[in-house]
Formats: C-alpha cells, sequence, structure tokens
C-alpha cells in the first residue's frame, strides 16, 4: 500500500521516525539522485561517491524537510549544496572541480560510449562555469525554471538568464566546431 | 518552456551519457543511510524514556510521540538527539563510530569504561538508548558499524571489538550532553573540536588520535542546508602533467614541482615523455640516466591487454617492462667492490641488421634473508569511497595478508588510513602478531569521500617514530589515484616527500584499480621518496611484488643509482637509448651527489639498452658533417672500445657516491637467452609506442624471439609476456 504514499508523506513519516517510510523514500529517490549527482560531476565515481554521502547524512537533513516543498525539490537542494560543498573543497583539486573534463578520458579507457554527440556534450559541459553547469544540470531533469529557482534559491528570472546564458554559450562552442 | 526544446540535443546526450548507479554500491549505500536513520531514531525514543521500544516503532506511533511528548525536558533532549543523530550519520561521525581500526588494536578493559561512565552518569540514558537501537537494527550492523556489537556494559576485558562501541558511545553522551544545555549548532561544532583536544575521558591511544587529526574538530554539525563543509584542505597531485621535454630532469628534486602544472583535467594520467632521440655521437658523446626499478606499466599494459585495448602509447614505458622481468644476470661476488655486477653484452639488433645493441645488465646482490634489518612497514591505505571495488581494498587487504607471512617478528606493521578520517588504524605492532594485524586489516572499510588529513605526514611520523638504528623504515602507499592526502599545495607534497626522503625513510607507492590512476603521480611520489611504484592488478601480481621479490621491494642496497655511458666516436656514429625517457640525466648530474636517482633493491636486476649504429654501417640516418675536424686524437688508442660505461652509487643512507667504470668491448658476442628476451620486451614496448625505428619488424617477430630465449622462467612471466603480445598483435590487426 505504500506504493501510493506520495513522496512527501514518506518523508513526513521518515522525519517522525519511521525507518520503512525512510527506506521506501530513498528506494524511490536513489536512481535521480545519482543521475542528477552524475549531472553535476561529470564522472561516476564522483557521483557515486556524491550519493553515498547525501544518503548517509539525510536522516539528519530531514528534520530540515518542511511539507511544502515537494520532497524532490528538497532533496535536489541538497544535492547542489553537497556537490557545491565538494566542490569547494576540493578547491585546489583541479581535477575534480573538471569532473566534465575527465569524461574524455574516461570514455576512452572504457570505451562503452563512442559517439559524436556524446563528444560534444564533454565539450559543451566543460566550456561553462560550475554555476551555469549545475543549472543545466537541474533544467535537463525536465524541471521548471521555478523549481530550479527554489532549489538553487535565487530568484525564477536569475535562472532564466542563466539558462538563456548557458545556450548563448553552446550556441557559440557550436558555431565555433561547425564553422572549422 | 520553450527554452528548454533548444537543449534537446542536450538532453538526449546528457541522457545516453549518465549511467546506471552501481547495484551494488545502492544496496550497500541505502543499507548504511538506513543504518542511519535507525541510529537517530534510536536514541531520541530511548532518553525521553519511551516505553516503546524502536523496533516495534510505526509511523503512526513515530509522529504521534512526537507530537504528544511535549515535556520541555524531552523536547530539549530532541535538539540534542539530533545532533547525536549527526554525529552518527556524518562520514565523521560515521568514522567515530566504525571507530576505524584503531580501536580493535587495544582492547579497553571494562574497568576502564566502567569507571568512565560512573564518573558522569547522565549520558547514560543515551548509552542505553544507543545499545537499544543498535539491537533493534540487525541489518545495520554488519555494513556500518562493525564494531559496534551489541553488549551489556560492563564488558569482559577480552572482547576486544567491543572497545570501540564505548568509545563511540561516551562520545556521544558527552555531545549531547553539551547541547542539551543549550548551545546552538555551530558551538556544538567548537565543542566537538574541544573534545578533540581534550583526550580526557578515553585512553589516548584510542578513538581521540583520530580526532586530533582534525577532521572532528572542524565539522559542521546540525548544518541543515544539506551543507557537507568539513574545512578540510583537499589536495590532489593528480593535476600535476609530468610529460617533460626530453632533457628535462625529471628525477631532480622539486623539477617536477617547477613544471607541474599544466591543468589537463585527465582521469589517469601517465607519465612518460617522447622517445629517446637518435643521437650523434660526434655532437652529443655522453648518455645519462638512472635506473628505473618500477614495473607499474608492465602491469598496467596487461591489465589494458587483458582488457582487449590496446595501452595508450603513453602508457608504456619500455624500461619498466624490460625491467618487469627477473634475469639470471651474473649476481656480484667477493670481489666486488660495489654491491651489484654490471653486464655488457653487444649483439646484432633483431629488428636491424646494420645495428647492434647495447645491453648492460645491473644485478643486485641478494643479501640473506636472516642478515636483513628489522622492517618498520607503514601502509598508508586510501580507504575513499572509490576503492570500494573488487579490485581495490578487498585485494590491497588480501595482498597485505600475502605479505605479512614474509616478515619477521622483528619487523614492525602499522597502518594508516586516508580518507572520511586520517587516521592510525592499527598503531605499530610487531610482525608476528598476525592476529591483531590481521583483525585491523579486515575492519578497512571504503566510505566517504577522500578528505584524508595528514594520512602522509602521519604515516611519516609513525615511521619515524618506530625507527631505530639500523632498521629500514618504509611507507607503503596503497591508492587507486586520490592523492589528495593532507597538503593542500600541489608542489608541497612532493617537497615534503623529498625532504622525508632525506630522514632515510623510503616511499612505495601501489596501485589499485583502473579508471582513475594517476601514474604520473605514482611516478613522482615514488621517485621522489626514493621508492618503486607498482601496479597491483590482481593477487598474482601482488604476489610478486610483494612475496616473491619482497627483499628487492623492501630492502635497497644501492641508493641514487646512475649510470652514465660515453661512446667513442671512432666505433659509433649513432646511439639511442630505448625508453628510460623519464629517466634521463644531465651530463652534469652523474657526479653530483645532490641529484636524486633510482634505487637498486636487493636481488633486483636493471636492464637498459642501447641501439647503437657503427661507424660506416648502411644503417646510419645522419649524415657525416662536411667540415666537421677530425682532431685525428687516439685512432688507434681507444679503436676497440666501443664506448666507457660509469655506474656510480651510494650506500644506502650515505650522502657520497661511489664509482665504479669500465670500457665496453667492441666486439659483437653472441647473446645470450636473457638479453635477448630483453630485446624482444624492449621490441615489444616499442611497437606498443609505434616507434619507428623498428621498420618491418612486427609481432611476429618479437614472438618468436622471446619463445625462443624464454629461459627457464620460473615464475612464468614470460609466458605470459609472449601472451601479451600475441593479444597485442591481433588487436592491432
Amino acid at each position: 500500500m505504500r506504493m501510493n504514499v506520495s513522496d512527501e508523506d514518506l518523508a513526513e513519516a521518515a522525519a517522525g521516525g519511521d525507518g520503512t517510510a525512510f527506506g521506501l523514500l530513498l528506494e524511490r529517490c536513489y536512481d535521480r539522485l545519482f543521475a542528477l549527482c552524475f549531472r553535476l560531476t561529470g564522472s561516476r565515481a564522483e557521483a557515486e561517491d556524491l550519493t553515498q554521502d547525501i544518503c548517509l547524512a539525510l536522516p539528519g537533513k530531514l528534520a530540515g524537510y518542511q511539507r511544502r516543498a515537494k520532497v524532490t525539490t528538497w532533496l535536489y537542494r541538497v544535492a547542489v549544496n553537497a556537490a557545491t560543498d565538494r566542490r569547494r573543497r576540493a578547491a585546489s583539486y583541479v581535477r575534480a572541480t573538471e569532473g566534465w573534463g575527465d569524461w574524455e578520458v574516461d570514455r576512452q579507457a572504457t570505451a562503452v560510449e563512442a559517439s559524436d554527440g556524446l563528444d560534444w556534450l564533454t565539450r559543451a559541459m566543460a566550456g561553462l562555469t560550475p554555476t551555469l553547469r549545475d543549472t543545466l544540470a537541474l533544467v535537463l531533469d525536465d524541471l521548471t525554471h521555478a523549481e530550479v529557482a527554489q532549489i538553487m534559491d535565487v530568484s525564477e528570472g536569475t535562472i532564466s538568464w542563466r539558462v538563456a546564458e548557458a545556450k548563448k554559450k553552446l550556441r557559440a562552442m557550436r558555431e565555433e566546431e561547425e564553422g572549422i | 518552456m520553450t527554452s528548454r526544446d533548444e537543449f534537446q540535443d542536450l538532453k538526449a546526450a546528457m541522457d545516453a551519457a549518465t549511467p546506471a548507479p552501481d547495484a551494488a554500491r545502492r544496496a550497500d549505500v541505502l543499507a548504511r543511510a538506513q543504518a542511519n536513520f535507525e541510529a537517530t531514531q534510536g536514541s531520541p525514543a530511548a532518553a525521553r524514556q519511551s516505553s516503546v521500544s524502536p523496533d516495534r516503532r510505526g509511523f503512526f506511533r513515530g509522529a504521534f510521540d512526537m507530537l504528544m511528548t511535549k515535556t520541555t525536558g524531552a523536547l530539549t533532549a530532541t535538539t540534542a538527539l539530533v545532533a547525536v543523530g549527526v554525529l552518527f550519520l556524518s562520514p565523521q561521525g560515521q568514522e567515530l563510530l566504525n571507530g576505524s581500526a584503531p580501536l580493535v588494536q587495544e582492547p579497553v578493559t571494562g574497568t576502564l569504561t566502567d569507571d568512565e561512565i560512573a564518573a558522569d552518569p547522565e549520558p547514560l540514558p543515551a548509552l542505553i538508548a544507543v545499545e537499544e537501537a543498535l539491537e533493534a537494527a540487525p541489518e545495520a550492523d554488519a555494513p556500518v558499524l562493525p564494531a559496534l556489537s551489541p553488549a551489556p556494559r560492563g564488558v569482559a576485558p577480552d572482547a576486544p571489538a567491543q572497545a570501540p562501541q564505548y568509545e563511540g558511545i561516551a562520545l556521544t553522551g558527552s555531545a549531547e550532553l553539551d547541547v542539551s544545555r543549550g548551545e546552538a549548532d555551530r558551538e556544538l561544532g567548537s565543542n566537538g573540536a574541544a573534545l578533540s583536544e581534550a583526550p580526557a575521558p578515553f585512553s589516548p591511544e584510542d578513538g581521540v588520535s583520530i580526532f586530533t587529526n582534525g577532521d572532528f574538530g572542524t565539522l559542521t554539525l546540525g548544518d541543515t542546508d544539506g551543507g557537507f563543509e568539513t574545512g578540510i584542505s583537499q589536495f590532489g597531485a593528480g593535476n600535476s602533467a609530468t610529460i617533460l621535454a626530453p632533457g628535462d630532469r625529471r628525477i631532480q628534486r622539486g623539477v617536477i614541482a617547477d613544471v607541474a602544472s599544466t591543468p589537463t583535467p585527465d582521469t589517469e594520467e601517465f607519465a612518460n615523455a617522447d622517445d629517446n632521440p637518435l643521437r650523434v655521437v660526434a655532437d652529443d658523446p655522453v648518455s645519462t640516466f638512472s635506473i628505473d626499478v618500477d614495473t607499474a606499466s608492465y602491469a598496467l599494459l596487461r591489465s589494458s591487454l587483458n582488457r582487449g585495448q590496446l595501452p595508450a602509447p603513453e602508457a608504456v614505458r619500455i624500461e619498466e617492462m624490460v625491467n618487469y622481468f627477473p634475469y639470471d644476470y651474473p649476481a656480484p661476488d667477493a670481489d666486488d667492490v660495489s654491491p651489484f655486477r654490471p653486464t655488457v653484452e653487444v649483439f646484432a639488433t633483431p629488428w636491424n641488421p646494420d645495428t647492434q645493441l647495447v645491453h648492460i645488465g645491473i644485478q643486485g646482490e641478494l643479501p640473506a634473508i636472516e642478515d636483513r634489518p628489522p622492517l618498520n612497514l607503514v601502509f598508508l591505505v586510501d580507504t575513499s569511497g572509490s576503492m570500494n571495488e573488487a579490485a581495490k581494498l578487498p585485494l590491497l587487504i588480501q595482498s597485505f595478508r600475502l605479505m605479512l607471512d614474509r616478515l619477521t617478528p622483528e619487523d614492525q606493521v602499522a597502518i594508516v588510513t586516508y580518507a572520511g578520517s586520517a587516521g592510525v588504524a592499527l598503531e605499530p605492532t610487531a610482525a608476528s602478531d598476525t592476529a591483531t594485524i590481521s583483525a585491523a586489516l579486515t575492519a578497512l572499510q571504503a566510505g566517504g569521500s577522500t578528505n584524508g588529513v595528514g594520512g602522509l605526514q602521519a604515516a611519516y611520523d609513525l615511521a619515524a617514530e618506530m625507527t631505530e638504528d639500523g632498521e629500514v623504515s618504509r611507507v607503503l602507499l596503497a591508492t587507486d589515484g586520490d592523492f589528495n592526502v593532507g597538503i593542500s599545495d600541489p608542489t608541497a607534497l612532493e617537497d615534503y616527500i623529498a625532504e622525508q626522503r632525506e630522514t632515510g625513510i623510503y616511499l612505495s607507492v601501489l596501485g589499485f584499480g583502473r579508471g582513475n590512476l594517476q601514474d604520473d603521480t605514482m611516478q613522482a611520489l615514488a621517485q621522489n621518496g626514493n621508492g618503486t611504484a607498482a601496479f597491483i592488478d590482481t593477487l598474482h601480481e601482488a604476489q610478486r611484488v610483494l612475496v616473491d621479490q619482497l627483499a628487492g621491494a623492501l630492502f635497497p642496497i644501492a641508493d641514487d643509482l646512475k649510470v652514465q655511458v660515453e661512446f667513442n666516436p671512432e666505433a659509433i656514429a649513432e646511439y639511442r637509448l630505448i625508453g628510460y625517457e623519464t629517466r634521463a640525466l644531465a651530463r652534469e648530474d652523474f657526479a653530483n651527489d645532490a641529484v636524486d636517482a633510482g634505487e637498486l633493491g636487493a636481488g633486483h636486476s636493471v636492464t637498459a639498452i642501447y641501439e647503437v649504429t657503427p661507424v660506416g654501417s648502411p644503417a646510419q640516418l645522419v649524415a657525416p658533417l662536411r667540415y666537421a675536424t677530425d682532431d685525428g686524437a687516439s685512432e688507434t688508442e681507444f679503436g676497440d672500445e666501443l664506448g666507457f660505461i660509469s655506474l656510480r652509487w651510494k650506500e644506502p643512507g650515505e650522502d657520497d657516491s661511489t664509482l665504479i667504470d669500465f670500457p665496453i668491448a667492441a666486439t659483437p658476442s653472441e647473446p645470450g637467452t636473457e638479453a635477448q628476451f630483453a630485446a624482444a620486451i624492449a621490441g615489444f614496448g616499442q611497437l606498443l609506442r609505434g616507434n619507428a625505428f623498428l621498420g618491418d619488424w612486427g609481432y611476429e617477430e618479437a614472438i618468436a624471439l622471446a619463445n625462443a630465449s624464454r629461459g627457464e622462467d620460473e615464475f612464468g612471466y614470460r609466458t605470459e609476456a609472449i601472451q601479451l603480445m600475441r593479444l597485442a598483435q591481433s588487436l592491432t590487426q
């Protein structure tokens, strides 16, 4: 019967001490969370570590959950903050901050995916600033600008501006590539 | 919304790129998160003196309790318990509770614990609560809290594994106390720091040494917005690029640091340089290099080939391939002044009938095992989350177990971990105490982000502490590539290691797992730290590095061994050194004892191969200069010499080098199988690197040559090499 319960109910129950609800919630969210972490970091290993960090700390953060927000919004906010923290912590660590840059080599090493689209994606993500990249990671998750704004704690206008900015950069990159 | 349409391409690409989460990891994380959850929930229930035990709590009952229990005491307790929960939940808190392994090492007696509890009665309810919570969450015990088996208070002194429980819980109690007095979150943080500095309630050998390493003190507790700030500086030497122009003195201390800033982000980074170019003897008669006994490159290319991929050309270091194999070179005897014996053979080049190979084999002496000095080993183990793979941490633990059997009772072992918390997982322990060491190894767990602080310093400090006169100390760094071991300045790390080198402590680097390997950093660290770098991909390789060649890997017999060859322009027109690109030294560095070079281990052999073109050979690539002056000197005097070889080395621990030198006879000889096999491997390496000097000579010829000169091949290494050649052959077709 729990399968019909909304994420929000589960979160509230979990905040109230229901372990089963917590487990169920995490079970539901893990894959999406991991996908987001991957989009935020651009590296599989980083994404695994980040997801673990978030999940293990989640019980303590449940207290901060308030019913008026969607669970995904709240969870994504936690994830974006965790990713930012991780990046900041690794500031002197070029490899980590340039996670999207790793992708190219990683890709060659695993030789699993190899398409022009991927190459382009890699270059595109690497060419953006971390803030734009994070914004894109969220927007590409089918969230509205309003939701992204709530997650990133800025105004909706800012998100729209960032998206426009990212688009401008991507277009420039693409033109440059096609021009050559 | 319309804006998203333009992202369709990007989104499609992104969706395609996003991998599925690792199922095992997912299950593990979920179980651990659940355990964290149970741990948080358990404490509040009991602290409120509820009669309902946590295992029977359902959602409604839980919510009911939360809403209905309204005494102020309970409310403050709730706040406090959130903080307690954070202790359980945060990676740092987990590390505390996991009790990483140092706690296992010296059992805390029941008396001590009882005293502690008696002296501070207030935390008792929490203590009981946590015990209950642990009992209520049986599934949590295995993955998360291995050391936290439920146990009655007043534990019997013969139960060492239970000691950590009291450490963790006593700490929890104190933390709760602080907060229930109404202090704000951040103050709890500083409180934690204070706690970490005040070893008072705990036995200092136990948990406290972990806290003082800094992680705990900077933990920001109760940060609800997703902050994972730990305030710990991280450092990745992984960003150092070490591809140098030929002629750079990569080995010289400090030089790497200067050039190590190219911001090319790679997940795997390899140290190498362009092929050594052909040199004209008339212009550049002297070749100088440092020996290299590393073998990482061979193991790496083996792992690539076995996965069905040709290794990246820059991942191939020919000298490491050649030196991977044991050779049956003549060993030094009583007449040799040096602890090694050099052998030089000159023979026709397999891939070019008009040139010759000058094969220099250096065999180190193997002192009797019984005579070896006591050894102090500090394992510095990367336990970051990325180590959580079968080919990484578990293999590492197995590898170290293999090695333990080869140590003597005089030897000492210690373990330091860096991840989550940098801490001493095993205090110096006699190698004969295998039970304790084994338990500490078993307790090693990968988890959390790599945010180790001072792992390397801790390891070196411990090694220094363990060292007594006449003993050999070595730090064995085992990692999958995250070198953020706590020194935050990229240049500082190599400087630090180079500085530690002066103290006589050696450093070896063992690489595990693929995908994130910082091969160049491994190289740089090992070279700076007077050590070797090896890549361990299988237990078989661990056996080779840590058991079969233990003596060589751990006991140096000659430090800073440098080789200089001067070619006789009358006999040789051109030469090139095959491999050793990253080990080139400047000519003047040969006699400069301040310049670091490679170490030769007991029983190790080192091989270097030059391809030389005799004067007048049709293979000569560079036409002689029309206006070159012929000074006509010494035409007859040295006519039968091909060149002159000089070797410099230091006795281990000495500052001054010794020199031996001798001429190389110009007459080619019939090569032995050892030299032939080395030549075959050198050819294999050049094929993998796409070297142009080989002409039509290909894998088939290399395989035939290696097969013909397989020799005794006691351990089967050469057979394996031939299989790899076949694999490479089919992969290139």
